[in-house]
């Protein structure tokens, strides 16, 4: 019980520890990287625990459901908190040499912990407006990462960001606000119960398109995706690294549990705006990651075509493309990290961001040559490396669904993808350019890259287990009942 | 700002705001009133000695940095959701250590507890968030005019 | 009474819209606020919006009176009203910040995140 509480309460403790200590750096970095390794250790003993005994959830100040506010864990959530807590763990230690002094002084390290807040609230989350609070926990966390260094371009794409985020995040009121007056509750078990049937009525429908609208702006699904690429190339590399990992993964994430556990997702209107706005998105993403020349917007647009294969098995909908669909969401959190955290250090050593003047590097530094090599086939989904199992599953799941069309977006994306950052890699590392001194790179850096690149592998290598979680966790997302009973019958 | 009228009100009011400000967050706890509303009325008085003196004499006045006390106000939130959790069972519950319950169902004792700390917590968020994006914005004007 | 506000509702997200089409970081915040607005109307309203008594228990009859208003969109609007106003804090400051950054407040000038500027392709 008190366990659940720990991903939410153990980031938010340690973001006002890290005010506290915001000048002593000595303070707070182990604060701040212990904090992280507990909260991945957290989500491990969460994850054993639902394995055992099943979905559990706690009343928030001991009001019963569907009153109170409860938190709630699930296999997905569990892992999805575990990932958070690993990738959030490597990010950290990739920043103590990434970060400048500034930053880390301005308070990085606390929004990096109030981010963490919102995220693993946002998993956990059993009430439709705690969800929208822990949302606005994120987004003001993500507000401050993206200012914190100060430069015009960070001011500049947090404009973008902004903007369009506060849009969203309204409409998500509004959604939730006709949800209410439809259902006179917010609690989504009981929302679950009290919508079965009545997907069809006007008042509904609505409130389903608003929050559709919302966390396709939050996931960046076309038409609703331009902050993406206007924003995640301007801050640290540490940061794009963590919103790239987290924060579209996010919107993902609820769309899934909102669209099994309240809505139902095969009702024509919603599936057909998914699906149309799935295809479009992986469409943009392809034709923006084979012509941007800055190697973080052709990592943003290669997010968007991820971002697209999700939606496209979210708006199947049957058992196989959730358990597909689960999965990649699992080793997208890993693999895109990898990615960023790659470029993160090419770019340090070719010291730009610039494609045509990059080059040279795989004289000077084979072995991140070599560790490049590996995540790029992860993101492209080519065997032994984890990208391949998700995209296995759901190309069969989209077969079994007689979706041929759809099949043909998801093996055209995953080629585009292999071909942008096979462009990636032969400007960063091949490319003739007359390279006097590159820097060395440190361990702070490599490290976290190293063991990015061997989850990576083991994860393609060993996939079993993974496999195993996604297509369970898949089979309780299809039949929510457990979930709702856990939550409405454990309080009384 | 240079005002005779003003800063000799401001010396006035603010005293008044601040003690004013403590009441409704004591107010709150059956009536309206409450941690934020509390917290802003605070704020203002701040806000009012900065637009009477200025920037410099409002942060002296706040005698500890703004960020600072509102992390004190979030690690008393915290505080107080783990006080419940701790003896009552469950986060954030209510916990009363001064009141006895008399056999008859009657209660007795000061109405001070774990919400109580909470609501201290939110009040001290607030005042240091608010004069703390306050004064921020102050000096950011001050600095682009010159 | 729901009927006058849901319209009054549906103008504020118009004029909001309005606003926001602009291309001005002011107006669009403006426009926002006027949006954001609306939305709690929306909410205010979905608690049924007649003369209804506080929902206190008497302990007397001990069960909620009839008539007793629904306080759940309140306590919605209240947290939605606070989280809105942090938000819109920080944005006017980031508007502030770049006009002085960039000596524009008109978002299609702001170029220095996505350059102008054509680059060979590779």
């Amino acid at each position: 019980m008190t366990l659940l509480l720990a991903p939410v309460v153990l980031p938010l403790a340690t973001a006002a520890i890290c005010v506290l200590l915001r000048k002593n750096r000595g303070f707070q970095r182990p604060i701040n990287l212990l904090s992280c390794l507990a909260l991945a250790y957290v989500g491990l003993l969460l994850l054993t625990l639902v394995e055992e005994q099943g979905v559990q959830s706690v009343q928030l100040s001991g009001w019963s459901a569907p009153f109170g506010i409860s938190l709630v864990a699930d296999r997905l959530a569990a892992t999805m908190i575990m990932l958070t807590g690993i990738v959030a763990s490597l990010v950290v230690v990739f920043g103590f040499s990434d970060l400048s002094f500034g930053e880390e002084k301005n308070g990085h390290p606390v929004f990096v912990q109030a981010l963490l807040t919102g995220v693993c609230g946002a998993f956990l989350a059993g009430d439709i407006f705690n969800l929208y609070v822990w949302f606005e926990v994120m987004l003001i966390a993500s507000f401050g990462l993206l200012v914190v260094g100060g430069l015009k371009p960070q001011i500049d794409g947090a404009v973008k960001y902004v903007g369009l985020n506060l849009i969203a995040t309204t409409a998500m009121l509004a959604g939730i606000g006709l949800l209410f007056g439809a259902t006179g509750t917010l609690n989504m078990a009981d929302l679950h119960g009290k919508l079965l049937g009545n997907m069809s009525e006007p008042g509904v429908l609505a409130a389903a398109s608003l929050l559709l609208f919302a966390f396709a702006a939050k996931s960046a699904m076309f038409p609703l995706y331009f902050w993406l690429p206007a924003a995640y190339h301007t801050p640290s590399h540490t940061t794009s690294i963590l919103f790239a990992a987290l924060l579209t993964k996010v919107g993902v994430y609820t769309l899934i549990r909102v669209f099994t556990l309240v809505f139902d997702v095969q009702h024509p209107l919603l599936q057909t705006l998914l699906v149309g706005s799935g295809v479009a998105t992986l469409t943009l993403g392809i034709f923006g990651a084979m012509t941007e020349t800055i190697a973080r917007r052709v990592l943003a647009y290669l997010v968007m075509v991820s971002i697209g294969i999700m939606t496209l098995g979210i708006a199947v909908g049957t058992p196989a493309a959730i358990a597909g669909t689960t999965l990649y969401l699992m080793q997208t959190l890993i693999v895109t990290a990898a990615l960023f955290m790659a470029v993160g250090c090419v770019a340090h050593l070719a010291k730009t961001e610039n494609l045509p003047e990059m080059g040279g590097l795989w004289r000077s530094h084979p072995l991140m040559g070599a560790l490049f090599v590996i995540i790029m086939l992860g993101v492209a989904g080519i065997p032994p490396t984890s990208g391949f199992w998700p995209k296995i599953l759901l190309i069969e799941a989209l077969a079994d669904a007689q979706r041929w069309g759809l099949v043909l977006a998801v093996v055209i994306g995953s080629l585009a993808t292999l071909y942008a950052v096979m462009r990636l890699f032969s400007a960063a590392f091949w490319q003739d350019v007359n390279t006097d001194e590159t820097p060395n790179l440190d361990l702070f850096r490599f490290a976290p890259v190293l063991i990015l690149t061997v989850l990576v592998v083991g994860f393609g290598l060993f996939a079993q287990g993974l496999v195993d979680t996604a297509k369970a966790s898949s089979v309780n997302l299809m039949n929510p009942s457990v979930y709702v009973e856990q939550v409405l019958g454990g309080s009384k | 700002m240079n005002s005779l009228v003003l800063s000799t009100v401001t010396r006035l009011l603010a005293p008044l705001l601040l003690v004013f400000s403590v009441f409704v967050l004591l107010r709150g706890h059956n009536e309206p009133g409450g941690g934020f509303i509390g917290g802003l009325l605070a704020a203002i008085a701040f806000i009012l000695i900065n637009k009477a003196e200025g920037t410099r004499t409002a942060r002296r006045a706040l005698r500890i940095l703004p960020l600072t006390l509102a992390s004190i106000g979030l690690s008393c939130s915290i505080a107080a959701g783990l006080w419940g959790l701790l003896s009552g069972g469950a986060f954030l519950q209510g916990i009363w250590p001064l009141i006895d319950i008399q056999p008859d169902g009657s209660k007795s004792g000061i109405a001070a507890g774990s919400i109580l700390l909470f609501d201290i917590g939110v009040y001290l968020v607030v005042i240091g968030s608010v004069t703390g994006i306050y004064l921020a914005l102050e000096d950011g004007i001050a600095r682009s005019m010159d | 009474m729901d009927l006058w506000l849901s319209i009054l509702a549906g103008t504020l997200v118009a004029g909001g819209s309005y606003l926001m089409m602009s291309g001005a970081m002011l107006r669009f915040l403006l426009g926002l606020v006027l949006i954001s607005n609306a939305v709690n109307l929306v909410i205010f309203v979905t608690g049924r919006m007649t003369y209804a008594g506080a929902p206190f228990i008497d302990k007397a009859v001990g069960v909620l009176s009839a008539d007793a208003a629904n306080p759940v969109p309140q306590a919605l609007i209240l947290t939605a009203i606070v989280i809105g106003f942090g938000l819109f804090a920080f944005t006017l400051a980031l508007a502030l910040r770049a006009y002085s950054e960039m000596g524009t407040d008109d978002t299609d000038e702001m170029r220095e995140a996505e350059p102008k500027t054509e680059e060979k392709p590779l």
